[in-house]
């Protein structure tokens, strides 16, 4: 490619061509801008700095509408900005400040003419520089400028005094030790009453305070003032943005300035100024009774407002106030409930919330009754919005908030049957949790889980289809509680389940298999030997079948309450149909249905013959016949029969260490050996079916103590394991343990706990003598199981990033007088500029002193330190004056003695007083 | 870091200036912009103008066929972020007399200078009409 000829700069296109071209281009804009970019290739090589920066004009323009890369011309925009001319600076600057970031190659060159350029006579074109320097500043620009900014901050030109100003927070950012340089000319600026210099600073401030508030403390007389007297809003809003940081660290502090906030909202028109005054109330002054009064006063005013904007932060604002100040929702409950049909759907979240933060476990029923509704009538979006906060309310630090748990459940089944229905796997969740957790919901929870699948329409709706898994779980893990099996049976079989993902398929097989054992052990322990009766103790009820409870009035949980009685031909059908839904799965294309469908079909093939037989011959000869069905049966049934707690999540440190187990010892020579066979072990860990022996579940404990002491690689397996099954596991994060735990799976303390299950049965049955009501709210609180977690949950503490941390430790350093103290890390990676940095600070202090007329005779040999203090001091004077307060002068002149002895004190041993606590009181008003 | 980006955007969806206060690539730009003008174009005029998006808020306003979107940090002042849009769009139809979507069209490096007149680095420096035009006068005349 040869480079462009004068005629390509001659007739080069301009921006404003190039923009009519696009134009008029309304299919092939693609390739014009291709076209474009090609000749732009060209003409930003050209020598001609006219060309050039037309060229990078163009490229800015595409770039910033169009998308299109930019990087290749950054050496080009630095050559344009080497022009003489101010409009090629200008082009240039722009497109610096478009596409530079901080891993562009050429950043390193751009030092020296930025620093040409902000030491320049020329105020635009400082400026320009400044503007470029707050978009690409990186640490080495930071720290190479840092003089030129500092220089800049006291021009007497104000245009570049305020950009200065501005550009200061990023340098500050990049390179926290530039605080100690320029610290003490920003906080100068607190004091121009310029508004143009007041709003940068303020503005500074404002964004320095939100990210560590304390540091700032001291400055809060000066921020007063600019409360006091500001006169524009924006800079009100900004100090009042302050104050919101800074009030809850200090109560002096805000004792002081709630009054002057409660007078600026009273006073002032500017809807912006007022909802500041209102948010800064409501989240900082929450403790002052008559402010938040005034600021609520002032939010029914919004929310009353025909304006949607007004209204949505009115709800904003209540949303904050919920959290100290519930009545103040439940005074406005009428137009919160009424947001929740406005047109806006932002509107309508915004309410959602409040009108969840009511929710109570004395209104839980009624908020949920009403919401529901709303969620048939609305949109499929904001329904589910509305579904999702219900569930997420609901479900809250372990189901907090519910007591009747029968009509959640039944909510949770309404709820899936909403059209619009897209919860479907929380809904799932919950289904199952509870009826791990819940005990006493579970005939119930069968209920609500049979409703749901004996509906052929649902198995249509995707979004369903999660909550049929859990229903169809549910149906066959508990389905002692079910009324009719067979029913139950059918509809697990029932055609339309194709229509099923083969995942859910599988769990309905697996289910069918489940109520199948069941029946089949129902039948056989009730058709005659006297052997099942003893076998499974949990369903010696069964013998009382007699009592047909027709309208299942009498329902007793922990008892089976069949009302349709499964007879022999029921049994001869229900194989039948195991038999004609199952053939087909067969040859299922996903293993998983395939091998589940295998395994019932199977079973049915083993028992079929004999369970026929022994059936077909009644009472003659069943003992003989019947036995070896009857076995594999109960085997079955006992297998499927045991209770499937929860496991916490840190079930594996209660187990006890067996006496003579040494955990310490050699134990690393055993982890080679063992890796291949960890796996299997934390699988038994998790899942212990009744059909282990007792001695291989001991075994297995001990050695997942082994592995929990010893192997981090079966730590992990374990975690593996644990996100596996997730769902298994309950969260961690409670402490508190309920008396009535369930045996977490293999836990040996609890296990083989025969006696206490048995129990509970037996009073059980006794409650089910008593005639059971319709639940209702006098009902107590069913258990819910929760599990004493220990504290394996994960830190959550934040570390705050170490450069904020060396920034606010910089800013404090500079405030509190403990400059004595360098960061070591400047110390030892930046000695350079590091000097040049404590040249400047003397230079500073060294002014700063002539300045001081009201200083202290000694302060030169003090530093900076004692001029804050100096300077604290003339405020804290003026101020006094300026206000009259007599008695609180008295005070302030009587405090001011212990304190001005103080900081002697501190200048002679500055490292040993922690500068903060015992500075701060005495800055404030 | 008050101000996060300024959109205008015009009916059709189409950016007609992009400025951003941090960096972000430019398909996460493309990503941003479309996610965006999707879900403030779909709004109506009875509807607030503001839209939580992401972790962020955008505050929006319309002018006849632009759309100009700001997004800020979540605990700034909307209101005043909507009196800032005004009057960025006043301090342009001061400049363009009557401004339209081809003004800033074609004129959009001069609207990127507005508004770099009116904010650095995020935060609101100046909001005073005569002082953010007086140095683009001068540009003007010199050039």
């Amino acid at each position: 490619m040869s480079g462009p000829s004068l005629m390509d700069s001659l007739f080069q296109r301009t921006l404003e061509d190039l923009i009519k071209g696009l134009r008029q281009q309304l299919i092939g804009e693609q390739a014009f801008i291709s076209k474009a970019l090609e000749e732009i290739r060209k003409e930003i090589k050209s020598t001609d700095l006219s060309t050039k920066s037309t060229a990078l004009l163009k490229l800015c323009y595409l770039s910033n509408l169009h998308f299109h890369d930019m990087s290749f011309a950054a050496f080009h925009a630095l050559e344009v900005l080497s022009s003489p001319r101010f409009s090629h600076k200008k082009i240039a600057y722009h497109a610096i400040s478009l596409s530079f970031h901080d891993s562009t190659p050429v950043l390193l060159l751009i030092t020296n003419h930025l620093r040409k350029d902000l030491t320049s006579t020329n105020e635009f074109e400082v400026s320009l520089s400044l503007q470029c320097l707050s978009r690409i500043a990186n640490v080495d620009l930071a720290r190479d400028l840092t003089p030129e900014v500092f220089t800049l901050l006291s021009s007497n030109k104000l245009y570049v005094r305020k950009r200065a100003v501005a550009v200061v927070l990023r340098v500050f950012e990049k390179y926290p030790d530039s605080v100690r340089v320029c610290f003490k000319r920003l906080v100068e600026n607190l004091e121009n009453y310029d508004p143009q210099i007041l709003s940068a600073v303020v503005g500074v401030f404002s964004e320095l305070a939100c990210k560590d508030p304390r540091s700032y403390l001291p400055l809060a007389p000066e921020f007063y003032k600019i409360l006091v007297d500001s006169k524009s809003n924006w800079i009100s809003i900004k100090v009042l943005k302050i104050f919101a940081k800074l009030a809850p660290l200090e109560p002096r502090l805000s004792n002081r300035v709630v009054e002057p906030i409660c007078d600026l909202m009273r006073k002032t028109g500017a809807k912006s100024l007022l909802f500041e005054c209102v948010r800064t109330v409501v989240t900082s002054f929450s403790e002052y009774e008559s402010a938040v009064r005034l600021a609520v006063g002032k939010i029914r005013e919004f929310l009353v407002d025909e304006d949607p904007n007004l209204k949505y932060l009115g709800l904003h604002a209540l949303s904050i106030v919920a959290s100290k100040h519930l009545w103040v929702v439940s005074e406005n409950k009428e137009v919160v409930i009424k947001s929740l049909s406005d047109p806006d759907p932002n509107i309508k979240i915004e309410s959602l919330r409040l009108v969840m933060a009511m929710v109570s476990e004395h209104n839980v029923a009624e908020i949920s009754k009403v919401l529901v509704n709303y969620a048939l009538k609305s949109d499929p979006l904001f329904c589910n919005e509305i579904l999702g906060s219900i569930l997420s309310t609901c479900s809250r630090n372990v189901y907090e908030i519910i007591v009747d748990f029968d009509w959640y459940v039944s909510l949770l089944g309404e709820m899936s049957r909403i059209p619009h229905c897209q919860m479907g796997e929380e809904i799932e969740n919950q289904l199952i949790d509870i009826g791990l957790r819940v005990k006493d919901v579970r005939l119930e929870l069968v209920r609500v889980a049979r409703d749901l699948l004996i509906d052929p329409a649902l198995l249509g709706n995707s979004f369903l289809h999660r909550v049929l898994s859990a229903a169809a779980w549910v149906s066959g893990e508990y389905v002692e509680f079910s009324r009719n099996p067979l029913e139950l049976m059918e509809a697990l079989l029932q055609p339309r389940t194709s229509l099923l993902p083969p995942s859910i398929m599988a769990i309905y097989i697996q289910s069918a298999f489940k109520v199948l054992v069941f029946c089949l052990h129902t039948c056989f322990v009730r058709g005659g030997s006297t052997a099942g009766v003893s076998a499974s103790a949990s369903y010696e009820s069964f013998d009382d079948l007699s009592i047909e409870n027709g309208a299942g009035s009498t329902v007793a949980h922990g008892q089976t309450c069949t009302s349709a009685p499964i007879t022999n031909e029921s049994i001869v059908n229900l194989l039948k149909l195991v038999e004609l839904a199952l053939s087909p799965l067969l040859g299922s294309h996903d293993v998983e249905v395939q091998e589940r469908a295998r395994n019932l079909l199977g079973f049915v093939d083993l028992i079929k013959l004999e369970a026929l037989n022994s059936l077909g011959q009644e009472e003659n000869d069943s003992e003989q016949k019947g036995v070896e069905a009857t076995k594999i049966i109960r085997l079955v049934h006992d297998a499927f029969s045991k209770e499937l707690g929860p496991v916490s999540l840190s079930a594996q440190g209660k187990v006890p260490v067996p006496d003579g187990l040494t955990l310490n010892e050699n134990l690393g020579d055993l982890e080679t050996i063992c890796s291949d066979i960890e796996l299997p072990s934390s699988n038994t860990f998790s899942f212990g079916y009744p059909s282990e022996e007792k001695d291989v579940s001991s075994f297995s404990n001990l050695q997942i103590k082994e592995d929990s002491g010893q192997s981090n690689e079966s730590t992990s397996l374990l975690a593996e394991h644990r996100k596996r099954h997730g769902l298994y596991y309950l969260p961690s994060g409670k402490n508190e343990v309920i008396s009535n735990d369930y045996p977490p799976a293999n836990d040996p303390a609890l296990q083989g706990d025969n006696n206490d299950t048995a129990s509970d049965l037996v009073k059980l049955t006794a409650e089910s003598l008593v005639p059971k009501r319709k639940p209702n709210h006098s009902k107590p609180r069913p258990v819910v199981v929760k599990l004493d977690e220990a504290d394996e949950k994960p830190v959550a503490v934040k570390h705050p990033e170490s450069r904020d941390d060396s920034l606010s430790g910089a800013v404090r350093d500079i405030l509190f007088g403990s400059e004595d103290i360098l960061p070591t890390s400047s110390r030892s990676n930046l000695p350079s500029s590091n000097r040049k940095g404590k040249e400047k600070q003397h230079m500073i202090t060294q002014v700063e002193s002539k300045e001081n007329v009201v200083g202290d005779g000694n302060s030169s040999s003090r530093r900076r330190k004692d001029h804050s203090h100096g300077k604290e001091r003339r405020h804290r004077k003026k101020n006094a004056e300026e206000r009259n307060e007599t008695d609180r002068k008295e005070k302030e002149s009587s405090s001011n003695h212990p304190r001005r002895h103080k900081s002697r004190q501190r200048a002679e041993e500055p490292l040993k007083v922690p500068p903060q606590t015992s500075v701060i009181p005495d800055f404030l008003l | 870091m008050g101000i996060r980006f300024i959109l205008m955007v015009n009916k059709q969806g189409q950016t007609r200036l992009a400025q951003y206060y941090e960096w972000l690539t430019l398909e996460e730009r493309r990503a941003l912009e479309g996610e965006i003008v999707r879900k403030c174009l779909a709004r109506n005029e009875q509807q607030c103008s503001f839209v939580e998006h992401r972790n962020y808020k955008i505050v929006y306003r319309r002018y006849a066929s632009l759309f100009f979107l700001v997004g800020v940090d979540n605990d700034e002042n909307e209101l005043a972020i909507l009196e800032f849009i005004h009057l960025l769009v006043e301090t342009m139809d001061r400049h363009f007399g009557n401004v339209c979507e081809l003004d800033i069209m074609f004129h959009l490096e001069k609207a990127h200078f507005m508004l770099e007149e009116m904010v650095m680095n995020g935060s609101i420096v100046e909001t005073s009409k005569a002082n953010i035009l007086s140095p683009i006068q001068l540009m003007d005349k010199a050039s």
